[in-house]
């Protein structure tokens, strides 16, 4: 009974909420990954690239609100989520005609390219705290929770409760959905394949008749729905706030870089990692400690490794480690 | 137009809306202007030392400078003997069990052999060694933290004077440059910028949270000052009679009077950093630095130390950020750790090295003035616009308050703007490199 109680509070704690933000993790760092395979730079913009999807997703959120439109037990925001890639995907292809095709016909270096994302990193900042402020919003209606810990409680009669919050169910079946949609565009679709050949050998992808300006197009296009719906997802989960996303390129780029920068598999395999680690090393072990060791070796402090306020430092000492042993990655990514 | 004229007329410029901020709104907004010109323009100059000379894409200035204003605390502050005898040795003493947890570790894996063994001994060292220290810090922190909360709950800095300080910052962001330095600087250059994105958080995140250390978010306020108070000064029956014979007000000039202080004794350290920079740049040592910057496999095929060179100019250009996050923590005469934005302390100088000119010294200072200039004279323009923008609107509209509202926001995207813009069309900056 008490193993039982252990696996349940790990559940509860861990690995629930590990799971769900493995998935927002994962779906940031796809589109960073992407970016950096096929347009051959790091994104600096692309947390602020999440906020503004989701900034007009719960504008438009507000709106159905207010129409009195609602999804029944799951949040609005998934309604909205459609106006918010339109928007996202309009702005990052504004973006790139704009300011980054002049740097790609001039074959720039690479890192002229991060400093030009950094400047679209303020522009896009400063329009998302224009447009909705700089405070938190929370946008998550509907059903709260999927199984709460009370009801759990009841079912099964074990001490401890298991809760499973809505978003982050919604989290883990939407993720599942967006990456294997992604998979079978990148795997079997003629655009698809065009796109791995033009990160696997820009040259001879030339040759072989890819047009690059489709090839981009459609990875910004990916990147902007990839973006949103991690920005959303992450939202409903916690909360919206523009400050927190441009916060999040932190641990969304370790989860890239440590899967190996260009490979979509090794950015879902780096959002899982830095997402339970983030979370083991953050959690206070005490009371599954408690039930699983006897009773004379239960710990008397907390068992926290470190204060929740030091993850990024997790997410940063994952990133060094692996760099130091494995430079390209978990799963050999590629170098520009 | 001759180079020197048009870099004067640049610097002309700056100096122009500066005083133009004196004329039409107060003397006192363009000597906080001046001030903090002045700080940032040697931030600037530590970032263009790094990136201008170097090539290192150093995103984390954040951090040092956060730790500059840490050496504020450290050096000036008066030390709080009841906390120091209520845990002070322990906190020490952990301190020093963490670090030679680590020596061990490196030591370990220097002298044993690769293979799982060493592995073994590397994974028990540290996770035993994690617990110890744990163990021996702890009640330390806990004493110590428990000790007057509300007034002090921390350690107290070494009460030496505050001007000592500005090294001491450059000193302890050297140090923290140097680790960070051995262990990500051989990456490549995207690597190296996440790395130190990383590192300025987790500086940030030690200020905020070691709350024996800088009493974390509850901040320390009332640091010494290198200058006089400024009521001091109003009792001060000299300086009265003084100021009232140019026809001042006493309070007025008090505070103007503190603050061109302060002007110059930030000038003193940009002049002699500014010197050393430009000395730098043009000897043997800025050339081979280019040359490692231009092209690092023909550098190192001449025998130049690449990894060593970069070490060894990222540690300076830290230091240099570190002795301005010094200087401006003694200038705020607080520590307040939440008041540290990436955008304001990270990016914000990115812009002024790129849009002054990167490679060049004084196009760096040039930068840091005009930058900062608009920082923060972009809020009240912005704020004009805007009011001009919804005249026609009613009174009361939602749409007209919103704008009202944002209009602070502006500020980034006007940054954001002139950083593109200088990108584009002149992306060597306003005063290019030779």
């Amino acid at each position: 009974m008490d193993l039982l109680n252990a696996v349940v509070a790990l559940s509860n704690f861990v690995l629930v909420p590990a799971i769900a933000y493995g998935s927002q993790l994962a779906l940031g760092a796809l589109g960073v990954t992407l970016i950096y395979g096929i347009l051959r730079f790091s994104n600096f913009a692309h947390g602020d690239t999440m906020a503004f999807g989701t900034m007009v997703t719960i504008l438009f959120t507000w709106a159905l609100q207010a129409w009195g439109v609602s999804f029944g037990p799951l949040p609005t925001a998934l309604l909205a989520l459609p106006f918010g890639i339109a928007a996202c995907m309009a702005l990052l292809l504004a973006t790139d005609r704009v300011v980054y095709r002049f740097y790609r016909e001039q074959k720039a270096k690479p890192v002229i390219l991060v400093i030009v994302s950094i400047g679209v990193m303020f522009i896009m900042n400063g329009l998302v705290r224009f447009i909705i402020g700089p405070g938190d919003q929370r946008f998550a209606d509907g059903e709260r929770f999927i199984i709460s810990a009370r009801d759990f409680k009841e079912m099964t009669g074990l001490d401890e409760g298991l809760a499973i919050k809505t978003t982050q169910g919604i989290t883990v079946v939407t993720a599942v959905i967006v990456v294997a949609l992604l998979f079978w565009f990148l795997n079997r679709t003629r655009t698809g394949k065009s796109m791995r050949a033009y990160s696997d050998n820009e040259d001879l992808a030339l040759l072989s008749g890819i047009n690059p300006d489709r090839v981009v197009m459609v990875t910004w296009l990916i990147v902007a729905a990839l973006a949103t719906v991690a920005g959303v997802l992450y939202g409903l989960d916690k909360s919206f706030k523009p400050f927190t996303y441009f916060q999040l390129l932190l641990p969304v780029f370790a989860s890239a870089i440590v899967g190996g920068l260009g490979s979509p598999l090794g950015a879902i395999a780096g959002g899982f990692i830095i997402a339970f680690s983030e979370v083991m090393i953050t959690y206070a072990w005490k009371k599954v400690l408690g039930y699983t060791l006897p009773e004379s070796l239960e710990p008397e402090g907390l068992v926290q490794l470190l204060s929740t306020d030091y993850k990024f430092a997790v997410s940063f000492v994952i990133l060094l480690i692996v760099l130091l042993f494995r430079p390209t990655g978990l799963f050999r990514g590629k170098a520009v | 137009m001759s180079e020197t004229m048009r870099n004067t007329a640049l610097f002309a410029l700056v100096a122009g809306l500066i005083v133009l901020t004196g004329l039409f709104q107060s003397w006192n907004t363009a000597l906080l202007i001046v001030n903090m010109g002045l700080i940032s323009a040697i931030m600037s100059l530590g970032v263009n030392l790094q990136w201008g000379f170097a090539g290192l894409f150093n995103v984390g200035v954040m951090g040092f400078v956060a730790l500059g204003g840490l050496a504020t605390v450290l050096v000036s502050m008066p030390p709080v003997g009841e906390a120091w005898a209520a845990g002070g040795l322990r906190v020490l003493a952990g301190l020093a069990t963490g670090a030679a947890v680590i020596v061990a570790v490196v030591l370990a894996r220097r002298t044993l052999s690769e293979g799982k063994a060493r592995a073994a001994v590397t994974l028990v060292l540290l996770v035993g060694g994690f617990f110890v220290y744990r163990a021996v810090f702890d009640p330390g922190v806990e004493a110590v933290e428990a000790v007057n909360p509300a007034g002090t709950g921390y350690l107290g800095g070494l009460g030496l004077p505050v001007l000592l300080a500005w090294p001491v910052g450059g000193l302890l962001a050297a140090g923290a440059a140097w680790i960070i330095g051995k262990a990500a600087l051989g990456l490549r250059s995207d690597y190296l910028a996440i790395a130190t994105l990383g590192i300025a958080e987790i500086i940030l995140a030690v200020l905020k949270n070691e709350d024996w250390l800088s009493r974390g978010v509850k901040n320390v306020n009332g640091l010494p000052r290198p200058v006089p108070y400024e009521v001091d000064l109003q009792n001060d029956p000299g300086f009265v009679e003084t100021v009232q014979g140019l026809g001042l007000d006493p309070v007025t000039a008090s505070s103007m009077a503190i603050k061109l202080g302060y002007a110059g004794l930030f000038a003193v350290v940009l002049g002699l950093i500014l010197l050393a920079a430009q000395l730098a740049l043009n000897s043997p040592w800025g050339r081979m630095m280019r040359a490692i910057r231009d092209n690092e496999t023909a550098a190192e095929a001449m025998g130049k130390n690449v990894t060593r060179r970069h070490l060894q100019v990222f540690i300076l250009g830290s230091a240099v950020c570190g002795i301005a996050g010094a200087m401006m923590t003694t200038l705020d005469g607080q520590l307040i750790p939440t008041s540290y934005q990436p955008l304001r302390f990270t990016f914000l100088i990115w812009v002024m090295v790129i849009v002054g000119g990167s490679g060049n010294n004084f196009g760096a200072v040039l930068g840091g003035f005009l930058i900062w200039f608009l920082w923060v004279q972009v809020e009240p323009m912005g704020l004009w616009l805007m009011q001009t923008v919804t005249a026609p609107l009613a009174e009361g509209s939602a749409l007209k308050e919103h704008l009202l509202d944002s209009a602070a926001h502006m500020r980034l995207l006007t940054m954001g703007l002139i950083l593109l813009l200088v990108l584009r069309f002149s992306p060597r900056g306003l005063i290019p490199e030779k």
